[in-house]
């Protein structure tokens, strides 16, 4: 009797780990099979095409990767110099005792919906840029900055484990040579921990990319490329969050899938990219 | 009171109702100790574990100011100068003494990089004075013809034993004056073993050296004085001959019998 | 000026414009909290809890609706959720330990954590609302059943693997079989970090926002029919907050309040479990 439980255990458990690989792929195929009408209809076009068009039947995903791209980097560039700078004050600097209640509300703030960050910066980040920018404050350069305020918490403290990861002896003999903080965090922890920082940044990337409700609210959804930041523009998520419930023929659902699937393969590409180059899985104990 | 031998040597430091205790500890770690540290010489620390040997030693170059709120009171004097007031100059300090910890600390660059930051941190960016200094400790350290080859390739490709070796050269490639070595071969197989000691032995010409050791017999072979410490304090501090065959006080006799500890 | 001079200035230099960007950075994150509770206090009233949705400019308008579906889509995701992560997770650190099979269920799932979750809700688009012809509670707790699984997954796998391995062996040397000792030791041992992992998934997936938008979509008024669309407080508030009426914006505040505050209790005694046991 026992031995029967015991093999069915061993099955429902094996079938339902293998049942995420299934539900993983059936995603891809799902979102491929669905994407099929739009890929026969404008095949590679609709990626270089930067007209998107519902009234004419006309797709350009253009417009939506170049928001997509420009709004991520915005947010990378103004993020990663900021997080750095948290992240040396909580490992390096920080008195003892304020270490842990700043290290913990990092965290917790890492955990704040996105949907929250975007809709502060609805209420109070897009009146400033209207403010000193002009025009309606929405626009690819507060789509920027919200999304980089978001992701804030979370490269600051994947950065600041990576950090901490740098044995102390390795630190003392730095200073024990006669270095100073920086010396020792320029030489010795930066190096040390490169893998896991550069690691946390593209999954940081990977994250930003899809990230759906903090943009959402101050982009704006206007399919055009334009070098003027201050206007507003779309991205990938962005369309699908705003267009999949208006959308009103077969071509439109199916090119919105492509958009899905096209996001989700860039996204999957730079996680994989953070993990398999840089965050090799550490067994415990190893 | 401890037992200590008269020191016929220039004293490289003196430790003077010294006292240290650790952030948040009520009690001190290291009490009322007096100890004097020979020129030239080979000044091993022995005792059981917690005698506070490697928080003596970690006091001597203040690593233990990377950690707030530790505390020293007394005096330690390192030509003349108490090291421990707090105007005293960390760095100057730590590039006069220098230390070589209980594992090998390659740091993540190139062998040569490893040998040369030292050198660097003080500002010396001539190429050829770079080279000739980092060759030279190499060959002080005994590791050149092993990695004469390979100076561009990341150290941490070298074994224990070499690291260490690399680890000695880093530190005497500044010059300092007395090289702290704390339980230096405790990772390190018996043969990498035999070449530290050697090597710490041939040192002595040119710098002081305190070596912290948990193995007896290693005190023995290499040092010329040996302080025995016990409960935060110095028990008694011999020339090495004489403290291993007649040690003047009962604990002393006790620990090197193997008695306790 | 000597080079250590230089050294020190420099160092001196950075240090400043470290402390400077935690302050900058701390500074951007308490505004939006700082924001987020004086709004949510502001709009909090009693009216919020028992009324429903109203349209714009009518006094007895609320978020009961709202809280109850949202309670619906996230129970059921978890009810199903988190038994099927435990189960895949005790697979991975019981059974398929470093096999090929087990690493590669490892690597997908620590991908699917960070991957876009509005994807996941076109694929739910796809495979139910489209079938159905309308949205549904049901479809909106799919979408987050799908996103917490990994999240179970990954922590369940981790946590039992920090259950010593000689715990197992006492067990199995008294002649248990293997079910038993995963139900009745290696369970029990990593009781306190399965908890955590649970709250953290749950509070992770009740924030989502986009998955929901074409699944479970909303409706304005109270609904406990999981077959037909249901509000959530995720979806609500961004409604609200993006439409012109003051009064909604007002209520979504209150939502986004409600929301944020479930959440952070969440992650708080989530840490705390974690905690307890680090502390035995």
């Amino acid at each position: 009797m026992s031995a029967i439980v015991d093999k069915f255990f061993f099955y429902l458990t094996r079938t339902i780990a293998l049942g995420i690989l299934l539900i993983v792929a059936w995603i891809f195929v799902e979102l491929f099979n669905n994407s099929l009408d739009s890929i026969q209809a404008f095949g590679f076009d609709f990626i270089t095409e930067d007209k998107w068009a519902p009234n004419l039947e006309k797709f350009g995903a253009l417009p939506a990767i170049y928001g997509s791209v420009i709004s991520t980097f915005l947010a990378m560039l103004l993020a990663i110099p900021l997080a750095i700078g948290v992240a040396i004050f909580l490992s390096e600097l920080a008195p003892a005792k304020l270490k842990t209640p700043f290290g913990v509300s990092i965290e917790l703030l890492a955990a704040i919906p996105s949907v929250i960050y975007g809709m502060w910066g609805l209420f109070y980040f897009v009146p400033i840029i209207r403010d000193a920018f002009g025009g309606v404050g929405i626009s690819m350069l507060t789509a920027g900055i919200v999304l980089s305020i978001m992701i804030l918490p979370f490269i600051a403290a994947v950065t600041r484990d990576a950090m901490n990861t740098t044995p102390d002896i390795l630190k003392e003999s730095a200073y024990a040579l006669g270095g100073t903080k920086w010396d020792v965090i320029k030489d010795i922890v930066i190096p040390y921990a490169k893998a896991g920082i550069i690691g946390s940044f593209i999954l940081a990337l990977g994250r930003a990319i899809g990230e759906t409700m903090a943009v959402t609210f101050v982009m704006g959804n206007v399919h055009r490329i334009s070098a003027d930041l201050t206007q507003p523009a779309t991205s990938i998520p962005v369309t699908l969050a705003n267009e999949f419930n208006e959308a009103d023929s077969g071509l439109y659902y199916s090119s919105l899938f492509e958009l899905s699937l096209l996001l989700l393969v860039i996204s999957f590409t730079i996680i994989s990219i953070a993990k398999f180059y840089f965050l090799r899985r550490k067994r415990i104990g190893a | 009171m401890a037992t200590i031998v008269d020191i016929f040597e220039e004293k490289a430091l003196e430790v003077k109702d010294f006292e240290f205790t650790y952030a948040g500890a009520d009690a001190p770690s290291i009490k009322k100790l007096d100890m004097p540290i020979a020129k030239n010489s080979i000044t091993a620390l022995i005792g059981p574990s917690g005698c506070g040997k490697t928080t003596l030693l970690r006091s001597f170059n203040r690593i233990h100011d990377l950690y707030p709120g530790n505390k020293y009171a007394g005096e330690i004097l390192f030509k003349g100068e108490n090291i421990l007031l707090p105007k005293q100059d960390l760095i100057n300090l730590r590039i006069q003494i220098g230390m070589i910890f209980q594992k090998p600390t390659a740091f993540p660059m190139s062998i040569f990089d490893n040998v040369a930051y030292g050198m660097r941190l003080q500002g010396i960016k001539n190429k050829t004075e770079l080279q000739d200094r980092v060759e030279k400790a190499l060959k002080d350290a005994a590791i050149f013809e092993e990695v004469k080859d390979r100076l561009k390739q990341d150290a941490n490709g070298l074994s224990g034993g070499q690291q260490q070796r690399l680890c000695i050269a880093r530190a005497i490639a500044v010059e300092p004056e007395v090289l702290l070595f704390d339980e230096p071969t405790s990772a390190l197989d018996p043969i990498s073993t035999a070449g530290i000691e050697e090597l710490v032995v041939e040192l002595k010409n040119r710098v002081s050296i305190i070596i912290v050791t948990h193995n007896m017999q290693q005190a023995a072979r290499v040092s010329d004085y040996t302080g025995f410490m016990y409960l935060g304090e110095l028990v008694e501090l011999g020339r090495t001959e004489e403290m291993f065959v007649t040690p003047r006080e009962k604990l002393t006799e006790e620990y090197i019998t193997g008695k306790f500890g | 000026m000597t080079h250590t001079q230089k050294r020190i200035v420099v160092n001196n230099v950075v240090m400043v414009l470290s402390a400077l960007s935690a302050l900058v950075g701390m500074g951007f994150l308490f505004w939006i909290l700082g924001v987020l509770v004086l709004n949510g206090i502001d709009a909090l009233n009693w009216a919020i809890f028992v009324n429903e949705g109203a349209p714009p400019g009518y006094e007895e308008s609320g978020l009961k609706h709202a809280m109850i579906g949202q309670l619906y889509i996230v129970g059921v995701a978890t009810f199903f959720g988190v038994p099927l992560g435990i189960l895949a997770g005790t697979y991975l650190s019981e059974y398929g330990q470093k096999a090929k099979l087990a690493e590669i269920i490892r690597d997908i799932s620590d991908i699917m954590m960070s991957a876009p979750s509005i994807v996941i809700g076109a694929f739910v688009y796809a495979i139910i609302v489209a079938p159905m012809g309308h949205f549904s509670g049901w479809a909106g707790s799919v979408a987050l059943t799908i996103i917490m699984l990994p999240i179970i997954l990954r922590t369940t796998d981790d946590m039992l693997n920090l259950v010593p391995s000689t715990l197992r062996e006492a067990a199995f040397a008294l002649g248990a079989p293997k079910y038993k000792v995963i139900i009745q030791i290696v369970y029990r041992g990593a009781k306190a970090g399965i908890l955590t992992g649970v709250l953290l998934g749950v509070a992770r997936v009740a924030g989502e926002t986009a998955p929901l938008l074409f699944t479970s979509f909303n409706d304005n008024f109270l609904n406990t029919d999981m077959m037909e669309p249901m509000a959530s407080l995720t979806v609500t508030m961004y409604n609200y907050a993006t439409s012109p009426y003051e009064d909604w914006q007002k209520l979504g505040w209150a939502a986004a309040f409600i929301l944020s505050m479930f959440i952070l209790g969440l992650n708080i005694i989530g840490r705390i479990f974690l905690l307890k046991k680090r502390g035995k």
